[in-house]
């Protein structure tokens, strides 16, 4: 029963009770997870970047977490490479959800190649929560499609807004970048180990902000987590006897 | 950076983030299935987030700085701790920032 949902009609009869489930499930968080794109849109006008290159950006390469990031660091004068290499590295985790969604979606040419763009966090959590074949389809597809048209409508709406804030100072959006980095990695911080990591981030950066240029900060944290990644044993159940 | 220079960060940045998410969709299943890839890509995202969230809250060029940031971001972490959406943790910790520096602080 391939469902194809560019096709279906929502309130269809042809839905079954768990592929509708999915695709509500994709909307709401297509709607919570567009809204914030005002956020990055305002934040990347004020790190320095014009309009057109913040929807650039948005629309190609569409991941939340590394678009904070580069913009982040080119705020902070880092250099290009080092805004490169950051969002590529917090790309990662989209290689692995991609290798996890793949089967599951059985598609090719260049349907694959667009289920590979949309592959983020919410897309592949709401799929991957679904039960039936079909509804995890649904649930991709909806999320992705969902979060893609609102994330980057939003997006342009905060960098239409952010470009006529003038000081972003006084509007406190150096903070709400901060905050929407700690609202990234709060939902991560669930395993012990992973606190650790987050600690070990914490005391490394710090340490390096005022010795070394911007941007490599943020690098050696990740080095920190490769080498805590690679040498540490495999987790135990809830890691609890560690 | 010049414009130049940004677009290219930007166009490069964005190329190699759609490539890791095709990536993943074209290797065999097994080779990512590996706990230890798993784990470290897990713990390599974290690194990333926290060290940014260090950077933007007391950076500033190269020194670190204490301002109105700091207790804004107590501010988003109260937020997330009560489990408020994204959006409403941005904007209050925006929100806290915004209304000390009114008030002459940070």
């Amino acid at each position: 029963m391939p469902v194809s949902v560019r096709r279906a009609r929502p309130g269809s009869r042809s839905w079954s009770p768990e592929v509708a489930a999915a695709v509500r499930q994709g909307l709401s968080v297509a709607v919570a997870t567009g809204l914030y794109g005002v956020s990055f849109g305002a934040l990347s006008v004020v790190a320095g970047l014009d309009v057109p290159q913040t929807m650039a950006l948005s629309l190609l390469m569409f991941s939340g977490g590394s678009q904070f990031a580069l913009i982040g660091v080119v705020a902070a004068g880092g250099s290009p490479v080092a805004a490169v290499a950051t969002a590529s590295l917090l790309g990662v985790r989209n290689t692995l959800y991609g290798a996890v969604v793949s089967p599951l979606l059985q598609v090719r040419g260049w349907r694959r190649a667009l289920a590979a763009h949309l592959t983020i966090d919410e897309s592949t959590a709401v799929g991957v929560a679904q039960r039936d074949p079909a509804a995890v389809r649904a649930g991709f597809w909806t999320t992705g499609v969902g979060v893609f048209v609102l994330w980057n409508a939003f997006v342009l709406l905060g960098a239409l807004a952010g470009d006529r804030l003038g000081d972003p100072r006084a509007w406190g959006l150096d903070a709400a970048a901060a905050a929407a980095f700690l609202a990234l990695v709060w939902p991560r911080l669930a395993s012990r180990r992973a606190r650790l990591v987050a600690a070990l981030a914490v005391v490394v950066s710090a340490a390096l902000v005022p010795v070394v240029p911007a941007g490599l900060p943020v690098l050696a944290a990740a080095a920190v987590a490769v080498v805590v990644g690679l040498v540490s044993r495999p987790a135990v159940p809830e890691e609890a006897t560690r | 950076m010049t414009a130049g220079v940004l677009w290219a960060t930007v166009l490069l940045a964005s190329v190699a983030c759609f490539a890791l998410k095709l990536a993943g969709h074209l290797v065999p299943e097994h080779w990512l299935a590996d706990e230890r890839v798993q784990r470290t890509s897990a713990l390599v995202t974290v690194a990333l987030l926290a060290s940014l969230v260090v950077v933007q809250t007391v950076g500033d060029g190269r020194a670190v700085v204490l301002d109105a940031r700091v207790p804004a971001l107590a501010v988003a972490a109260v937020a997330l701790a009560l489990r408020a959406p994204f959006v409403v943790v941005v904007v209050l910790a925006a929100g806290a920032a915004a209304g000390l520096r009114a008030l002459g602080w940070g």
